[in-house]
């Protein structure tokens, strides 16, 4: 890891969204991108919205806006489904310029768009403002089971020492000048992962004796129990509980 | 294959929810009783080596590739439910973190690629395991058949949830095409990367592979051995 509790995607910082409690972060995450998700794609005054509240957070968490920005480029490779729909959906057609669209289609792309957008620009602002180990005791606090938890704790402390084990293994190969490029090749590629499978067991192994000849015992202790603040709770869900009001509004009056 | 947040509706989305919690649910009881208080440790090291080998990106052809799902890989190593509990944690990690596959959508990516894709494909796996003779290379047959079927099986799945609650209104014989089209052919990267890597393992330590715990172990199988480097 590059520091005590950063990950690539954290922006260090002290504001109300970094303190605020994990699990509450979470459950505002979650229920947001439900309420977006669940809002009809004819209220574009909704959306505006959304992308307003997500603008007061991202100010309010001090993010750079260049950093949000770049990462909102991002773009998932299912977006490409999306632009195509418009050419290839039935139903009634327009002419955007001289080329027949299919108005189906056309909603269908922006629905994904402007969705998927917006749970993009939530995770970002979570991702920035929340450690590994908060994430933990967030999932921890929501009564995710114990075992996911430990088991997901694993995997976050070790997936960089195992990521990097795998740069070295391709620095060897390249530096022996193989470069495979061809499904022929790929011999090489899964000997690799064969290697990082059994380097990855075997580091599990040894850190299931280190930790049992520490005393463990078949789970690990809780180090802290005080309980999340209602104020908290009620700060953290304003934002859902708006978009939630948006969603219900669009559905009743808007369109 | 990510499904992002707005694909499919918030209704289907949420069933498909429901479905993974209780089949992630009972494959943490079955990993518990195959693993027990192994689980976390070695489970965990599992789960970052599916995230990382995620990352490994497989040529195609030139200047083309994919990347691993890993569903049948994890299950042929450790065994069905803990597979699926790993596949299933990374996916978590990818939905909150990195937007890599919606939120909203979890349920839907969990059903199709840890319980369609870790176990669907084990039991393609089994299935082909009890067909074929009963010889070691038959084991990285197995696997690759298992893998590539895997993939389809996450495509088919994918159809029919986009026929159920899909947007877009895209004429789902051209999503049946497109879809299962495509991952027939992902399907056949899937599979020759897991058979040379299930194979690799097999080279060296075939006790570390559940897939073929039924066949002659080897000498030093069973139990955790204590290596020397820390």
């Amino acid at each position: 890891m590059s520091g005590p509790h950063a990950h690539a995607l954290y922006v260090h910082g002290h504001t109300p969204v970094h303190r605020l409690a994990p699990e509450a972060k979470l459950a505002a995450q979650l229920l947001f991108v439900l309420a977006v998700v669940a809002t009809p794609r004819e209220a574009f005054w909704a959306f505006g919205v959304y992308a307003l509240l997500v603008a007061v957070v991202v100010g309010l968490a001090r993010l750079p806006i260049a950093f949000v920005a770049k990462r909102l480029l991002f773009e998932v490779p299912f977006v490409l489904f999306a632009v195509l729909m418009p050419f290839v959906s039935r139903g009634e057609r327009v002419d955007v310029l001289g080329v027949s669209l299919s108005v189906e289609g056309l909603w269908g792309a922006w629905n994904v768009l402007a969705k998927a957008t917006l749970g993009l620009a939530a995770s970002i602002v979570v991702a920035a403002t929340t450690t590994m180990p908060e994430l933990l005791r967030g999932l921890e606090r929501l009564r995710m089971p114990r075992a996911l938890t430990s088991t997901l704790s694993f995997m976050i402390r070790y997936a960089d020492v195992v990521a990097e084990e795998m740069r070295r293994m391709k620095i060897a190969r390249d530096s022996r000048a193989y470069d495979p490029r061809w499904l022929w090749q790929a011999r090489a590629v899964a000997a690799a992962a064969g290697a990082l499978f059994i380097r990855s067991y075997e580091r599990g192994e040894r850190v299931y004796l280190a930790m049992l000849s520490r005393g463990y015992a078949g789970s690990m202790p809780r180090l802290e129990e005080a309980a999340t603040p209602a104020v908290v709770w009620a700060a953290a869900l304003a934002v859902p509980a708006a978009a939630a009001a948006v969603a219900a509004t669009a559905w009743v009056v808007g369109r | 294959m990510h499904i992002p947040d707005g694909f499919i509706n918030a209704g289907t989305s949420i069933a498909a929810g429901v479905v993974s919690a209780g089949g992630i649910g009972a494959a943490l009881r079955r990993a518990a009783r195959e693993m027990e208080d192994r689980q976390a440790p070695l489970a965990g090291l599992v789960a970052a080596f599916v995230f990382a080998a995620q990352m490994l990106n497989f040529p195609i052809a030139a200047g083309t590739s994919g990347h691993l799902l890993g569903g049948v890989l994890a299950a042929v190593l450790v065994g069905p439910w803990a597979g699926a509990i790993c596949v299933a944690l990374v996916l978590l990690v990818q939905a909150i973190f990195f937007a890599d596959g919606g939120l909203s959508a979890l349920g839907l990516n969990v059903l199709n690629m840890a319980i369609l894709g870790a176990l669907g494909g084990y039991v393609v796996f089994r299935v082909l395991r009890d067909v074929l003779p009963k010889r070691r290379p038959m084991v990285v047959v197995a696997a690759a058949l298992a893998a590539w079927a895997s993939v389809v099986l996450a495509s088919l799945a994918f159809f029919a949830e986009y026929a159920v609650g899909g947007v877009g209104g895209v004429p789902l014989g051209a999503v049946f095409t497109a879809m299962v089209g495509i991952h027939a052919l992902i399907g056949v990267g899937e599979a020759v990367i897991t058979a040379l890597t299930v194979s690799a393992v097999m080279a060296v330590r075939p006790d570390l592979v559940f897939g073929a715990r039924d066949l002659a172990p080897g000498p030093g199988a069973a139990g955790p051995r204590v290596a020397l480097e820390a």
